[in-house]
């Protein structure tokens, strides 16, 4: 072998071997660092000092805040965290820099609306940012729906939901379902049907896969609501005839005041307590639930969202 | 145009290609495919905008460095390597060599950014399946980033008449850099008094304006650029680099090339 020739292949295979030790090296000092702080610093905090430094590129920076902030919410969110204090800072970040970035307004509200686990429980600064929002987009009929929803879903204020959605209604181009939703606020703020409505809106807007099942959840746990509402009182009725709590649903059945096997959303029939009660059988299967929950059942850090969603 | 002038632009042309500054569209092709196929996973509904903004940052950026780091080695290199006596000793006046090179290099630029320009939209047809009318649009922000690169190169030149490399590049960068707070600088001037004020107002006039020249924010949120703009930029670009230029020419023909 000639000199030249032995000296490539040699340094061809101390460059390998040195490529995979430290690839092998950097796995170990990562296992070693895994509770490193990296990922809850945010070196530059300053939307506005950021917006200088980034050379009129804010548009680029922000798409990289806006992935920060997603990749953020997904890895704690996955691991059930109770805190999120980074989301709001760099969703601020991520909307100063690019105030026309619509994305970050829409699913950055829903990450921090919902109490913890299912969001950041952060309903004022969802509030806040839904505003911003509004402020550098008026005519974006979305960010009202937002700015309502949250008002409706988390803080139950009816009034200023309505008031988001009548504003909202007005724009140009508005989806004529808000005028309707700000009439519904008004009317019968908290009923089960508005309710349905907004989630069913939700489900059917081309969201995230995520976001639709989150929404089809909400919407099986308030059909679950409205079936043990109608079921327990089935079984009242049946309790004022005949002066005794029925032992099954074929009671109901025989009495004539239910037809068939009342089964929830996911098509398991109903349980019938020996005090009345009407609960579903798999809790875990159907998160967000009011009312039909067992007796002593605890639900699980993280809802359990099913994949068919 | 004197066939001088293009015989220098086109030499130029070719020793950047010889060069190898072409290369650098093989690292972009790298980093659009890259963006197009990764942000999908990574974020959500932002793979279109992310294509535009990385892409036409991209390709302001790495035009920008080509223009500084090839624009300040133009003359000095023909000096170091004796080659601007050969040139000059034929019927070639100096003021023709600095337009040739101007042009030369511009015309490189102006080749590279069609190049990462297709790039931009082929990763925008992966992302997005289909064009839309707004994407047009993006045409517009690329000529605005040509407009840059022609005033970057004509400063590069500049500088590169009467400095060193190093220096030039350093220079080149830092009016970059302070062309990109011009409007904050104006802000500033209008806040000072007196002298100072005269002084301030005439700096802020005299560094290039480069955040009016950027549009690609805009473009990406399918926002027009209006007509009015595209005209007072292409005027304000041509004006200035033919001022630096000028600027260049008057230093280059009282140098001292002995």
């Amino acid at each position: 072998m000639k000199s030249s020739t032995r000296i490539m292949a040699t340094a061809s295979i101390v460059l390998v071997i040195c490529m995979m030790s430290s690839v092998l090296l950097l796995r170990k000092l990562d296992q070693l660092r895994s509770g490193g702080t990296a990922e809850e610093v945010l070196y530059i905090s300053s939307p506005t000092v950021l917006k200088r430094s980034s050379l009129g590129y804010g548009g680029l920076l922000a798409d990289v805040y806006w992935t920060r902030a997603v990749q953020y919410f997904g890895s704690k969110h996955h691991n059930g965290a109770q805190h999120y204090e980074l989301l709001a800072p760099l969703l601020e970040i991520t909307t100063a820099l690019d105030p026309q970035l619509l994305v970050a307004y829409e699913y950055g509200a829903n990450f921090l609306a919902p109490k913890p686990p299912d969001g950041a429980g952060m309903p004022r600064r969802a509030i806040e940012l839904a505003e911003y929002g509004i402020r550098n987009n008026p005519n974006e009929w979305k960010l009202y729906y937002q700015l309502g929803f949250i008002y409706y879903t988390e803080l139950q204020d009816y009034a200023a939901a309505a008031d988001a959605f009548d504003r909202g209604s007005r724009v140009p181009n508005a989806h004529p379902w808000l005028k309707l939703m700000a009439a519904q606020m008004a009317e019968h703020a908290g009923d089960l049907q508005t309710a349905r409505m907004l989630w069913t809106t939700m489900y059917q807007s081309p969201q995230d896969r995520s976001i639709r099942a989150n929404a089809a959840a909400h919407l099986r746990a308030l059909q679950v609501d409205e079936d043990v509402l109608v079921l327990e009182r089935l079984v009242n009725i049946y309790r004022d005839k005949t002066g005794r709590v029925p032992n099954s649903f074929s009671d109901l059945e025989a009495a004539g005041l239910l037809r068939g096997t009342a089964t929830d959303p996911l098509g398991r029939p109903y349980r019938l307590m020996p005090d009345g009660h009407v609960v579903v059988r798999v809790p875990d299967d159907l998160p967000f639930l009011k009312k039909g929950i067992p007796p002593g059942y605890v639900p699980p850090i993280k809802p359990k969202l099913l994949p068919s969603d | 145009m004197s066939m001088r002038i293009v015989h220098i632009a086109s030499n130029t042309f070719r020793e950047a290609v010889r060069d190898r500054v072409l290369y650098n569209l093989i690292a972009f092709a790298l980093l659009m495919s890259g963006a197009a196929i990764l942000v999908g996973q990574i974020s959500i509904d932002i793979e279109r905008l992310v294509v535009i903004n990385l892409g036409l940052t991209a390709v302001s950026l790495f035009g920008l460095v080509i223009a500084i780091f090839i624009g300040i080695g133009l003359v000095s290199k023909e000096i170091d390597k004796r080659t601007l006596y050969t040139v000059l000793s034929r019927p070639v006046r100096r003021w023709e060599f600095i337009v040739g090179k101007f042009l030369g290099l511009a015309g490189t630029l102006v080749v590279n950014t069609v190049c990462m320009a297709i790039g931009v939209f082929v990763a925008l047809l992966y992302v997005s399946h289909h064009f839309q009318k707004a994407d047009g649009w993006l045409l517009v922000a690329l000529y605005f980033i040509v407009l840059q690169f022609l005033i970057i190169t004509a400063l590069a030149l500049l500088f590169s008449s009467f400095s060193s490399p190093l220096l030039s590049a350093v220079f080149a960068f830092a009016l970059f850099v302070i062309g990109c707070f011009a409007e904050d600088l104006r802000g500033f001037a209008s806040m000072t008094q007196g002298i100072t004020r005269w002084l301030a107002i005439g700096a802020a006039y005299l560094v290039p304006n480069f955040s009016a020249l950027n549009v690609i924010s805009s473009v990406a949120h399918e926002q027009p650029v209006s007509g009015q703009l595209i005209f007072y930029n292409t005027a304000y670009a041509l004006v200035y680099a033919a001022m630096a230029l000028c600027g260049a020419v008057l230093v280059f023909e009282h140098r001292n090339l002995k």
